[in-house]
């Protein structure tokens, strides 16, 4: 048994220690927000948050996060869909077919947490999640939009 | 707010309660057991393609796949429009196939691609919403006792005129649900519209930025288990044998199944297991006939068919060959377009329970009635004995809609598991070997320019693969597959944009063992670049200005004319652009709407492209949702220039060589360009808005790469070309 820290509700967890996290989230906690594409960590639709950190969870261990290590998943980034992040997309309509938005989302969530006001550089280095669609205009924008939704919860 | 779209046994779905509001939500499930009848789940259904719940909430009926692309949302405007009903109050949900042709197929084409969602469906789910609104007025008037023509009605809320006196369609869409429906309904004029050309938003992006949409890999069935699948990674191989004792007993491993004669599937609790235990499987393939086959046996193959005698013709004016004999000059050039995957993000994947009985399948479905037909040859069972459940698909791209392997491998898996769900869900590795790529050809085009620079006579051969042959031979015509020659034909959808007096078009075909499929744009995607970019060069060896010179070609062609000025416009051709960028320009009809597109790069000296800007115009006809065809546009260039940059298989040892994002690379943010979309429909046609564009981000992009070098590239990706020092 495994003991996991998840959306801020201990857990326990019945599996391989090397079983990555990302399918202990999916099967056996049914968290199903972060996907599989790549499986090796390239594309980001996985990415949930440790300790405030984006990580690719296709490639984390189960055995090598704490359980006192905070993860957080897109199902647990705001109760209502109210993250600044969240609102941003909404209004701009950015998901397409979605499958890679709750990753692009958390890293998008822990690149403002980290740079409240990110440069279009900071963007093109965090920001590296693969989305067929191309919604990448909008996701841009999206940030950008998130950046003054913060300033203003703020305020 | 609007709902989530879901298959119409919505009521069924079981969502566990979230622990503590945090989100461990436990139990998604959705039913097992067979679909009621639509209107039984309901409040009555007014016809096929409208229900009206009695708190006055709008179930439309969407036939079409959402897969990002827009349609659910453009669809469901369509039908609101001439419902006149409350957008606000609208919902949407999709029929199952199955449903559909227990019906006599009463929603038409469940087909998702080709861009035909809005312009294969538009007049018969405008009649259907129009018929919906006719019933209950109906309804209402005969309630009151008072003449039809003295009601009206907006948002939903029927007026007597005369009275005053007021009803809303929940209240009346039970009376009018036993109506016989009118015979005939006049549309409105597309300049009358007030819901359908507006810019509204989606309908499903709610659950999208939650992580509450449910896709089918996501998917979580009573008694479910996983299955992971590897099939012979040559084409045409097969499963020789296979060890499963050695995996029996690893963790959580239920069964190892051959699938058909060409895989082997491990089913497990987990599909972490499952895929653990089949990395672990020792597998022996008979390999057959083409594991000799590489991309330069078949570059090979290709380059003959340039020349060869035999070909297909696609398009002819007048006598090309004599007009080249007495051109003042030839240019002439061969270009090339590899095999590419669609990599949709979500992997293939479906999930199935089969009994002796039944057979129901979950699956993420550009068709879902080619979806059932799959279902039903793979279950051993008539189609009324199966049903098919479609989910939001996260990307098709082409993928989805014309094959099903998944769908047959996920049966086939199911049959030896009786009456237990399983779930089959593909690595991204046997995505990227079991594709359906886009075809490979070249292409040879050599052109005649007389002393004043006009261009007299053109010919392009192009030989290499057919779609039709290898998915639906019987679309051929006489043998031809003319889907070859999209862009380069005289007329329709796919015509040239170009009058060129003696103009000859024709196709060798050659199709080496690598299954092709429609890949978004299909065939204009490589038609356009050999055309627009040799449009280039022979602009250049007559000594003239790409525009100027195009320009002359068109004057036949005033729609795709009007795009093409609007983005050099725009983009300021002809004005300098900042130092070092360089401007390319093309030009195409597509999937019935006219698209150009004008790029800004620029090319350092160690042969670094950076794209700066991307102008693009768009004549789809009538445009249903304006920011919606700006995202269609927007991300049709990261598909098209994900192509350009990166898009390859490769072939070796009779296998696609990629096995995953590293080696198959798709953009990322850092290479977007900004991308200004115009938008300008000019009525009186329907034109698709999903593909088009496609077809000239990678042509302008060239062609500025071109300008800013002076040499053209004419194979792709551009990650093998040495631009170092241009």
């Amino acid at each position: 048994m495994s003991r996991l820290k998840v959306n801020g509700e201990a857990v326990e967890i019945d599996a391989d220690g090397a079983t990555p996290l990302l399918w202990v989230l999916r099967e056996a906690l049914g968290l199903t927000g972060a996907k599989y594409s790549c499986g090796i960590g390239l594309c980001g639709a996985c990415t949930v948050h440790i300790d405030g950190q984006a990580v690719r969870s296709c490639v984390v261990p189960l055995s090598s996060i704490g359980a006192e290590q905070d993860v957080v998943t897109i199902e647990g980034l705001s109760p209502d869909g109210s993250h600044p992040v969240q609102q941003a997309w909404t209004e701009l309509d950015v998901p397409q077919c979605g499958y890679c938005q709750p990753g692009i989302i958390m890293a998008v969530a822990a690149l403002l947490d980290a740079h409240p006001a990110p440069s279009e550089a900071d963007i093109d280095t965090k920001i590296t999640n693969i989305c067929r669609c191309g919604t990448f205009n909008r996701v841009r924008r999206g940030i950008h939009r998130a950046v003054e939704i913060r300033q203003r919860g703020r305020t | 707010m609007a709902r989530q779209t879901i298959n119409i046994s919505r009521r069924n779905f079981l969502i566990g309660s979230a622990a503590s509001g945090a989100g461990l939500s436990l139990g998604l499930y959705l039913p097992l057991g067979g679909h009621k009848a639509l209107a039984a789940e309901h409040a009555p259904e007014v016809n096929a393609w409208v229900v009206i719940e009695p708190d006055d909430t709008v179930v439309i009926r969407i036939a079409r796949s959402e897969m990002g692309q827009g349609t659910l949302t453009g669809l469901a405007q369509l039908v609101a429009e001439e419902l006149e009903c409350d957008w606000g109050k609208v919902t949407t949900e999709y029929p199952t196939p199955g449903e559909s042709l227990a019906r006599d197929r009463v929603w038409g084409s469940f087909a998702t691609g080709g861009s035909q969602g809005i312009r294969g469906s538009h007049r018969y789910v405008r009649e259907g919403g129009a018929v919906a609104r006719t019933m209950l007025i109906e309804a209402a008037a005969e309630a009151w006792g008072v003449p039809l023509a003295e009601c009206r009605v907006a948002n939903s809320l029927i007026t007597h005129g005369p009275t005053g006196r007021t009803t809303t369609y929940g209240k009346v869409a039970g009376a009018a649900a036993g109506r016989v429906p009118p015979l005939e309904v006049e549309l409105k004029d597309p300049r009358d519209w007030k819901i359908a050309g507006q810019p509204v938003k989606r309908l499903d992006t709610a659950d999208k930025v939650t992580g509450a949409q449910v896709f089918a890999a996501d998917l979580r069935l009573p008694g479910m288990l996983n299955a992971a699948i590897r099939a012979c990674p040559v084409f045409g191989g097969r499963l020789a044998s296979f060890d499963a004792a050695s995996v029996r007993d690893m963790a959580g491993v239920r069964a190892v199944v051959r699938v058909d004669d060409t895989a082997v599937a491990i089913v497990a609790d987990t599909w972490w297991q499952a895929k653990n235990a089949l990395d672990a499987l020792p597998v022996d393939w008979d390999e057959g006939p083409n594991a000799g086959v590489s991309s330069a046996s078949i570059a090979q193959w290709l380059t003959e068919g340039l020349t060869s005698e035999d070909a297909f013709v696609g398009n002819r004016v007048g006598d090309a060959k004599s007009a080249l004999d007495g051109a003042a000059k030839i240019v002439e050039a061969v270009y090339g377009y590899p095999y590419q995957n669609h990599a949709t993000m979500e992997p293939m994947n479906a999930t199935a329970r089969w009994t002796a009985q039944r057979c129901e399948v979950w699956c993420p479905t550009q068709n879902g009635e080619a979806a059932l037909e799959a279902t039903a040859e793979a279950a051993g069972l008539p189609m009324s004995q199966c049903e098919v459940y479609k989910i939001h698909l996260g990307g098709g791209f082409g993928r989805r809609g014309a094959f099903h392997d998944e769908v047959r491998q996920a049966v086939a898996i199911a049959r030896q598991l009786a009456g237990t769900p399983v779930k089959l869900l593909w690595t991204r590795e046997e995505d990227m070997q079991h594709g359906a790529y886009h075809p490979i050809t070249q292409a040879r085009l050599v052109g005649g320019i007389d002393g004043r620079g006009e261009l007299v006579g053109l010919h392009v051969r192009i030989s290499g693969q057919s779609i039709l042959s290898s998915v639906r031979p019987d679309a051929l015509k006489d043998g031809a597959d003319m889907l070859v020659f999209q862009g380069l034909l005289p007329e329709g959808d796919h015509a040239i944009s170009y009058r060129i007096p003696h103009l000859l078009v024709d196709h060798s075909m050659r199709n080496p063992p690598v299954r092709p499929g429609f890949w978004r744009g299909v065939n204009i995607n490589q038609n356009a670049i050999y055309l627009e970019c040799f449009i280039d060069e022979l602009a250049d060896a007559a000594g003239r200005d790409p525009l100027d010179f195009r320009r002359g070609l068109m004057a036949e062609h005033p729609e795709a004319l009007a795009v093409l000025n609007a983005v050099a416009e725009k983009a300021g051709w002809g004005s300098p652009a900042a130092r070092g960028v360089h401007r390319g320009l093309a030009v195409c009809k597509a999937f019935a709407s006219y698209v150009a597109a004008c790029a800004e790069v620029s090319v350092d000296p160690q042969g670094q492209v950076k794209i700066h800007r991307i102008v693009a115009a768009t004549d789809p006809g009538h445009a249903v949702n304006p920011q919606q065809i700006e995202a269609q546009v927007e991300g049709s260039f990261v598909f098209g220039l994900s192509a350009l940059l990166y898009g390859e298989c490769s072939i070796a040892g009779g296998r696609v060589e990629q096995r995953n994002f590293d080696t198959y690379p798709s953009m990322r943010i850092a290479e977007m360009p900004r991308v200004e979309t115009i938008l300008m429909p000019s009525g009186g046609f329907w034109g698709g808005v999903g593909e088009p564009t496609i077809a000239v981000a990678a042509p302008a992009v060239l062609n500025g790469i071109r300008a800013a070098t002076g040499r053209p590239v004419r194979r792709l990706p551009l990650k093998h070309v040495d631009l170092t020092g241009a």
